[in-house]
């Protein structure tokens, strides 16, 4: 909402600046997002009257005025414009004069003649073309004929003015006028309110009787009809400060009438229609819904299909109006009209914005119905508009109006506690100064024993409860002096849940591996599934779909988080960054069988490529299977999962056959951890070896143990003995390590691969392993002998059971 | 006799003196002092000697003797000394050749907003409630006061699933649920981090982006309890000169309403481009749950109130860290996330 702060005048005094203002009117939920001086940039422009026009000795295109500026002698101006006549009074940037965006305006000869200043346009002088009449939103503003000449062209066309931009919220419809404004205004300053003349001057012995009628037979959508009848109807322009007027407000002037219609509806919020009454079949309003099929040319040209749920107005040939949206072309009020029937009704809010949604079509006039306008304001306005129209000359009014309201609004009335004040808001505000305040604001306030009896003037459409007082209270009160406070009471201890603590450290340490978190959308493409090469029978498939995504591309809900991985992955390494290490904890939403609600199941994920850390005095850590595998381990361990080992898994269309496994934590399944599948990769654009794992984490966390427990150090030294053996290739590390483990009994104490050898050391088919064996007792120092024997006993079982040899 | 073990003390001497290096030293005392030494070889030759010479030469002998190793001692010392303070000086290397890299990982940035946001309410006795992303129509608007076609559900343009299941706008719902697990039971105070979604896409919005939302339910808490918790708040994330505005606003689920602006993290509230001259950054809406909210998740409005509040985690993080475009946070450039 545009607030012209001349305007607002005419209803409240203002005793302080506009910036102020402004100030005052944001902290009372008022926000205004900007204070616009349309002529601060203006200066040295005065209103002159075109005395003569030649043309131009030199050039087709210009031609030479004689503009009249007040001064004794004429002023030669020569323009290119080819709106001015002689008799026009216009603009004139005089020598030295400043315009819109800066332009400075010197004598200059224009193709050898002289010219001692410039005719302006509206946009010259920082006007919104679109707010021009259209016949100069190219040209030269024309001025009324009656303008004094030689005076600051500022205030003639409201350029002295101050421009609030206001951005309401959505239940404050009755601030959608300048009324509305102005009572805020007026309540925060403690000024009266003046409103505007309603007293209509209609023609004498005049009626309505038999002209017009108005049925309505939707009382639901429609809850109050009134009309007025004008005659004599001479459509023209309307008055330069009404023009003025409608384009601080960001509207463009039309005609007279529509002009009216306009300003009645920015002055006191309710719309208003103007029906050329000699196009309506009878006179006869019908509101109605519309019928199956039906359709309207509406005011913009276009033909529109109706639904049988929007509301219109008819006459008995047809629909004449989107009700509350847009006018007809048909009954549009032209130059020729001579006879309109004004519309001030109240349609229901949800009806219209259903309608404007449906249609697309959203107006000023459709704004505020949605809002809620004042279903008492109706013929107010309707004689605020008759009022106009007979002061600027514009026509004459039928005596009478219709007003159809079938059933009326009741007066509503709020018991307000002071003490439920002082409970909600916890500020003391003593029970006059509460009364006073919404007293200002219009209300009626009576007194009833300890408590105030409220009654809601019309216009506020959003007042209803008790709450709804008392926010308006604390509004005008002033936010600012509700002194601040610790709630009492019963302390609670805020922590963490088990789950979330996890989730917490099993970020950090993921992290701490190397891992970088991040995050990526919930919604990804249906491409996704084939990319991935889930296969086609696979539940991973049944996913969300968005009714109304914003595109393909972010139009089903994720039931996996590795996809959204690979292309970060590919997005960096498509960037020049090809080494990373990423992790994701996020959800992924599986449909139930029977359940409005998708299972939201947690999820971790990992993905890498490349290499890490390197520097001049190390080499690289490769960021592969075994990086990942790593990271599980660090996990498992620091989050106390018992038994992590891995399966292999060579079914996984989306990983590598040979290098990857299934993650079972305590015999459970809980994921895969694999090098992706360079058919996966190929989709990506990848051109790297990318490994990753995703795991349920909602099963990783169930399993996750306690704090860990104390384990007391050892009290006698270990013995060390390295093993290396050689082995068939086929024999898998984890079965030597169970083979050494199993033969070493209590007392070894730890085993660690450190080496493994492939090669011509060894022979072909084979692989030496090598072990670093700690042994240690937890009573005594152990002898060589024992040490000794214990390691025979391995080799001999390694021997027999996989055929490894020591290797000499 | 003695002659003799005179001039071989002083050849012993001049030898000490002269060496240069643990090894030289080493074989001085090997051939002095040794078992099979030059003395050792003198002692042994006393039996030769007549009895009455005996003590004094052995006296001789045992003061040469310790007049060497004491020699030796001082010799080894600073010979040490000397040899150490060389091995360091070619030991020198070039300390501005960079350090041992390390492969480092970062949270997200919002992660670590969303945690620090966390630790300042855990601080106040909150706890930390989650609810779905995917979810009912009635928990998302009709149950926080928002009936079908009410005209502040176009503030929130949703993403919908089917037609009562979209996925939700804001943290509120969480309130919701919390509330009617809890009802009528007090007090109640949560805060629920999460993702949201709504259907905007350019430099200043996200179709996905998170918000947290906080509830306070009890016997008489009051505007003035909601006006001090976000003071804390704001304190303890931006600073402790941080100041706060309430500026009436309006949300269907709270009343009275407020929006919260803090002094601005750049300007200090002097005035500066980012806010906009205004010396004010709004970061986050509140205000007392509605009655109406109140009472649909169980509780008797007349009998205890609440605050609720919701913020965005990627409004605070951009203001922490001084990001001017959100899509950063869901591009994942790793250059961007190593920053952090």
């Amino acid at each position: 909402m545009r607030v012209s702060f001349k305007w607002l005048q005419e209803y409240v005094d203002i005793p302080v600046s506009p910036a102020e203002l402004a100030d005052r009117l944001t902290m009372a939920g008022l926000a205004v997002e900007g204070l616009e001086e349309p002529g601060k940039e203006i200066s040295n422009v005065v209103t002159g009257r075109i005395v003569k026009i030649e043309p131009h000795p030199n050039a087709d295109r210009l031609v030479v005025c004689l503009v009249s500026t007040g001064e004794p002698e004429l002023r030669q101006i020569v323009t290119g414009a080819t709106n001015v006549r002689e008799g026009h009074v216009v603009p004139v940037a005089l020598e030295g004069a400043r315009l819109a965006g800066g332009l400075v305006i010197k004598k200059a000869r224009l193709r050898g003649v002289e010219s001692r200043g410039m005719l302006c346009s509206g946009q010259e002088l920082g006007l919104d073309p679109k707010t021009l009449p259209a016949d100069q939103a190219n040209g030269i503003m024309i001025l009324p004929e009656d303008t004094p000449l030689g005076v600051d062209v500022r205030p003639v066309i409201g350029l002295d003015d101050v421009i609030f931009d206001l951005d309401l919220t959505p239940n404050r419809g009755d601030c959608l006028s300048m009324i509305g404004v102005a009572r805020e205004v007026a309540a925060l300053l403690g000024q009266p309110l003046r409103l505007p003349r309603m007293e209509v001057r209609e023609i004498p012995g005049s009626s309505l009787e038999g002209r017009v009628r108005v049925d309505i037979l939707e009382p639901g959508l429609c809850r109050r009809y009134v009309a007025r009848l004008f005659t004599g109807v001479k459509v023209g322009p309307s008055p330069l400060w009404m023009q003025e007027r409608l384009r601080a407000a960001g509207l463009r002037p039309i005609s007279n009438i529509v002009d009216i219609t306009n300003y009645v509806m920015l002055e006191l919020g309710q719309p208003l229609h103007a029906f050329d009454y000699d196009r309506l079949k009878d006179g006869h309003i019908i509101v109605r819904r519309a019928h199956p099929g039906e359709t309207i040319v509406t005011l913009d040209g276009s033909r529109r299909k109706l639904e049988p749920e929007m509301l219109v107005i008819a006459d008995p040939g047809g629909a004449v109006a989107v009700a509350g949206v847009m006018g007809g072309l048909e009954t549009e009020v032209t130059e020729n009209t001579t006879t309109v029937l004004l519309e001030s009704a109240h349609f229901h809010p949800t009806s219209i914005r259903r309608t404007s949604r449906v249609l697309g079509l959203r107006s000023e006039s459709s704004t505020r119905f949605e809002k809620g306008i004042d279903l008492e304001g109706c013929l107010a306005a309707a004689n605020r508009a008759a009022s106009l129209l007979v002061e600027i000359g514009a026509g004459e009014v039928v005596a009478g109006a219709v007003d159809n309201y079938p059933s009326p609004a009741a007066k509503k009335t709020i018991i307000l506690r002071p003490e439920r004040v002082e409970y909600i808001l916890g500020a003391e505000i003593p029970r006059e100064e509460t009364a006073d305040l919404l007293t200002r604001l219009g209300f009626k306030v009576q007194d009833a024993g300890r408590d105030l009896l409220v009654n809601v003037p019309s216009y506020r459409v959003d007042i209803n409860l008790e709450i709804d007082l008392i926010e308006e209270v604390a509004r005008i009160y002033g936010y600012d002096r509700i002194p601040a406070s610790l709630p009492y009471g019963v302390t609670t201890r805020g922590a963490r849940t088990g789950e979330q603590a996890l989730v917490k450290r099993l970020k950090e340490v993921l992290v701490e591996c190397g891992l970088t978190e991040v995050i990526t959308y919930s919604f990804v493409s249906p491409a996704v599934f084939d990319r991935f090469k889930v296969p086609a029978d696979s539940p991973l498939r049944r996913a969300l779909s968005l009714q109304n995504p914003l595109s393909v591309e972010q139009s089903i809900m994720r039931t996996m988080l590795l996809p959204g991985l690979l292309d970060v992955l590919a997005r960096n390494f498509h960037r020049r960054v090809t080494s990373g290490a990423i992790f994701e904890v996020g959800r992924v939403f599986l449909p139930r069988e029977g359940e409005a609600l998708p299972e939201e199941r947690p999820v971790l994920a990992a993905a890498a490529m490349g290499q890490g850390a390197a520097g001049w005095n190390r080499p690289p850590l490769p960021l592969d299977f075994y990086y990942l595998k790593g990271v599980l381990e660090t996990l498992a361990a620091r989050l106390g999962l018992p038994g992590l080992h891995l399966e292999r898994e060579r079914e996984n269309p989306a990983f590598h056959p040979g290098r990857t496994a299934r993650v079972v934590v305590d015999g459970k399944t809980v994921g895969v951890l694999g090098e992706l599948h360079p058919d996966v990769l190929e989709e990506y654009e990848l051109d790297a070896r990318v490994c990753a794992f995703e795991l349920d984490l909602a099963a990783l966390l169930a399993l996750a143990g306690g704090p860990p427990r104390y384990q007391p150090l050892p009290r006698f030294p270990g013995v060390r003995r390295d093993l290396a053996l050689v082995v068939s290739r086929e024999v898998p590390a984890a079965d030597v390590l169970r083979v050494i483990r199993r033969a070493g009994g209590n007392l070894l104490r730890s085993v660690e691969l450190f080496d493994v050898y492939e090669g011509e050391q060894v022979k072909e088919g084979c692989r030496s392993l090598a072990f670093s064996l700690l042994f240690q007792a937890g009573d005594r120092t152990l002898t060589d002998a024992e040490v000794t024997a214990q390691t025979e006993a391995i080799s001999a079982a390694l021997d027999r059971e996989l055929g490894a040899e020591l290797r000499k | 006799m003695e002659e003799q073990l005179h001039k071989m003390a002083a050849e012993a001497k001049e030898a000490l003196a002269r060496a240069d290096s643990p090894e030289a030293l080493e074989e001085i005392r090997i051939r002095y002092l040794g078992k099979k030494g030059e003395l050792t070889r003198v002692l042994r030759g006393m039996s030769a000697l007549p009895p009455g010479e005996r003590p004094r030469i052995g006296q001789l002998v045992n003061s040469i003797r310790e007049e060497l190793e004491k020699q030796l001692a001082e010799r080894t010392a600073e010979v040490g000394a000397r040899v150490k303070k060389m091995r360091l000086a070619a030991e020198s290397i070039d300390i501005t050749l960079p350090g041992t890299p390390f492969l480092t990982g970062k949270k997200h940035p919002l992660t670590t907003v969303q945690e620090e946001i966390e630790e300042i309410f855990l601080g106040l006795g909150f706890s930390i409630a989650e609810g779905p992303e995917v979810e009912l129509d009635y928990y998302n608007f009709e149950a926080l006061n928002l009936p079908k076609d009410h005209p502040a559900r176009d503030m929130q343009d949703s993403f919908f699933i089917g037609p009562e299941v979209l996925l939700r706008t804001h943290t509120s719902p969480v309130q919701v649920r919390t509330m009617e697990r809890t009802a009528p039971a007090v007090p109640v105070k949560i805060i629920a981090p999460g993702k949201v979604y709504r259907r905007d896409d350019d430099a200043t919005h996200s179709p996905m982006f998170h918000q947290v939302e906080g509830l306070a339910v009890d016997r008489r808490i009051t505007f003035g309890d909601l006006k001090g918790v976000l003071d804390v708040f704001a304190r303890e994330m931006f600073g402790g000169n941080t100041r706060t505005r309430f500026r009436p606003s309006y949300f269907p689920f709270t009343e009275p309403s407020a929006e919260v602006d803090i002094s601005c993290v750049m300007c200090g509230g002097k005035g500066c481009r980012v806010c906009s001259h205004t010396g004010w950054l709004e970061i986050l809406g509140c205000g007392m749950v509605h009655p109406r909210v109140l009472e649909m998740s169980g509780y008797n409005s007349a009998e205890v109130s609440g605050f609720a509040f919701g913020m965005g985690i990627e409004r605070i993080a951009m203001l922490k860290y001084g990001i001017d475009d959100l899509r950063l946070f869901f591009d994942n450039d790793l250059r961007f996330l190593a920053q952090f």
